[in-house]
């Protein structure tokens, strides 16, 4: 008898050599200038954030892989990416417990209830700021401004609430640009929001630092250009036509790019590649969906910011997109219908 | 049921006998929500507080109870053909009773239960109680049955009411657990936190089920 050396195995066959490992851990890369800005402008309230927030997704995960006797997870950094990720969508001041909470809620309850990394319909940390936002709206809504003196020394009063008690908030607190545009009228500057001079949530005001991060992954081949590229065109075509057709109303199409949490979402949320469609087609269908929804929820919604929910209603249709945009195999005809 | 026990006495017993098998049940092997995952109206919508959870659960224990046994002893006179029908006006006329009592031992009581003492009507756990068990058994037993539905109804009513209130309003049948200026976490008072609740219940109750199936 010949001994069977003949390996069986499903395709791909041919396979790039990059792992899980690698592309988190770029993506990590990719996010640290957004994290560094995020304690520049606002100190050491947001610093004790993230790695709350950090800390808190790595051990949800380690405790969790141990309980249910799988090898532990953490070491392919997706975890911290998620906790990363939930850190940087919070407002700067917000209470560190809250922090904890939604990042043990983001991974227990949106990555590892539905199995782990791969198998998460949505994208954890936006699940974790979901749950937030339901549950502490007043926390969450309550923005710290940027750019204070003294921010690297003093700590802001909210972040140390008690475990669950109410935060008592600074006199000082400041709108973001979208809240000030939807309540009061008043649109910032584009080169200030370009730059992060604004308030808003810890890594969502810097737009150009996030567009770098963007553009490294891109470069590396680890990020799928046309989620960002598609979302970015379409919010920024239907805010113009809306501009054009009511200047007073409408913001204009740029403010609509660089405010509030679009280009965090675009960039870094609503490229999870396990809840974005796998084909070309599909994902711009995604993108557009996403930028349709963010552009719908800003300008006549009654909340002023929607990408976190623009994002995790894509997320849910993203099978669906997949499923009725299917590659034609290659050598059938076009009307074959793909099961 | 030869099943390689090393529990002895009480439970043994308990175990072989047929009776306390119909009981036991309804609270753990076939529990009405966390297993079969029926009536899940008032599950969701009036277990945003221990004591609504509590009244809904015993309101429907007793509707359970009331109709089962009318169910069984007319099991014989009820014609095939319109049996639904007779059971639904069984179960109206117990719900209808059980609506005026809450009314007349608490108005607010009656309020924040709402329009579900009237649901429980359509209380899909009761018809399936009548239609698969009592309409084929003897009173005694659906008698047994309903006791066990009703308490595994109650139970599971009362594990998401009390996780709900904690979290919600910081208190457990209105006694108040935290010290002031406690953050209440809005969502679990509204719907969304009842879904958010019963999935994390139906996780444990599966893997402890799983957790027993292998040893």
């Amino acid at each position: 008898m010949f001994k069977q050396t003949l390996h069986i195995s499903t395709s791909p066959h041919l396979k790039l050599g990059v792992s899980t490992d690698d592309i988190m851990r770029n993506v990590v890369w990719a996010m640290l200038p957004t994290s560094a800005f995020a304690v520049y402008a606002f100190g050491l309230s947001v610093f004790l954030l993230l790695v709350t927030s950090v800390v808190a997704a790595i051990l949800t995960e380690h405790l969790l892989c141990r309980w249910s006797g799988k090898e532990s997870t953490v070491n392919d950094w997706s975890a911290a990416i998620t906790g990363l990720l939930l850190g940087l969508t919070l407002p700067p001041a917000f209470p560190l417990w809250m922090a904890f909470v939604g990042s043990v809620i983001a991974i227990a309850l949106g990555k590892f209830a539905f199995g782990g990394l791969g198998y998460n319909t949505f994208n954890p940390a936006l699940v974790g700021r979901a749950v937030l936002q339901a549950a502490f709206p007043a926390a969450i809504t309550t923005w710290h401004p940027a750019f204070l003196e003294g921010r690297f020394t003093d700590i802001a009063g909210s972040t140390l609430a008690l475990p669950f008690m109410e935060p008592t908030y600074d006199a000082v607190s400041g709108a973001t640009p979208l809240s000030a545009f939807k309540f009061d009228g008043v649109a910032a500057d584009s080169a200030d929001l370009a730059l992060g001079l604004v308030s808003g949530s810890a890594g969502e005001t810097c737009a150009l630092l996030i567009v770098l991060g963007g553009i490294y992954l891109i470069a590396r081949n680890m990020m799928n250009w046309r989620i960002p590229v598609s979302i970015l065109l379409t919010v920024y075509v239907l805010s113009g036509i809306m501009h054009w057709v009511d200047a007073e109303a409408y913001p204009s199409p740029v403010f609509m790019l660089f405010s509030g949490g679009l280009m965090l979402g675009a960039v870094f949320m609503a490229t999870d590649m396990v809840a974005s469609p796998l084909t070309a087609k599909g994902v711009v269908v995604y993108g557009v969906l996403i930028g349709l929804l963010v552009v719908v929820i800003r300008l006549w919604g009654g909340l002023p910011e929607g990408v976190m929910y623009a994002i995790l209603l894509a997320n849910a249709v993203s099978p669906h997109i997949d499923s009725a945009l299917q590659n034609r195999v290659y050598g059938t005809h076009k009307k074959a219908k793909a099961v | 049921m030869n099943k390689p026990t090393d529990k002895s006495g009480f439970f043994a017993a308990l175990e072989d006998s047929p009776s306390a098998d119909t009981f036991l049940r309804g609270l753990w092997k076939d529990n009405p929500v966390f297993v079969q995952v029926l009536g899940m109206c008032p599950v969701l919508a009036v277990t945003n507080t221990s004591m609504n959870a509590l009244a809904m659960g015993l309101a429907t224990a007793f509707v359970l109870l009331m109709s089962n046994v009318l169910v069984s002893s007319l099991r014989h006179f009820i014609p095939k053909q319109v049996r639904i029908a007779s059971y639904i006006l069984i179960i109206a006329t117990f719900v209808t009773i059980t609506d005026y009592a809450i009314m007349a031992i608490s108005v607010e009581l009656h309020k924040s239960l709402g329009a579900f003492i009237s649901l429980i009507v359509v209380n899909c756990l009761i018809l399936s109680r009548a239609e698969a068990f009592a309409s084929k058994n003897t009173v005694g037993q659906s008698m047994l049955d309903a006791l066990g539905m009703g308490v595994g109804f109650t139970f599971a009513l009362l594990c998401l009411g009390v996780v709900r209130e904690v979290l919600g309003s910081g208190s457990v049948f209105g006694f108040g657990l935290f010290p002031d200026g406690f953050q209440n976490w809005i969502v679990m008072i509204l719907p969304a936190g009842g879904f958010f609740t019963l999935a994390i219940w139906l996780l444990l109750f599966n893997i402890l089920k799983q957790k027993r199936a292998t040893t």
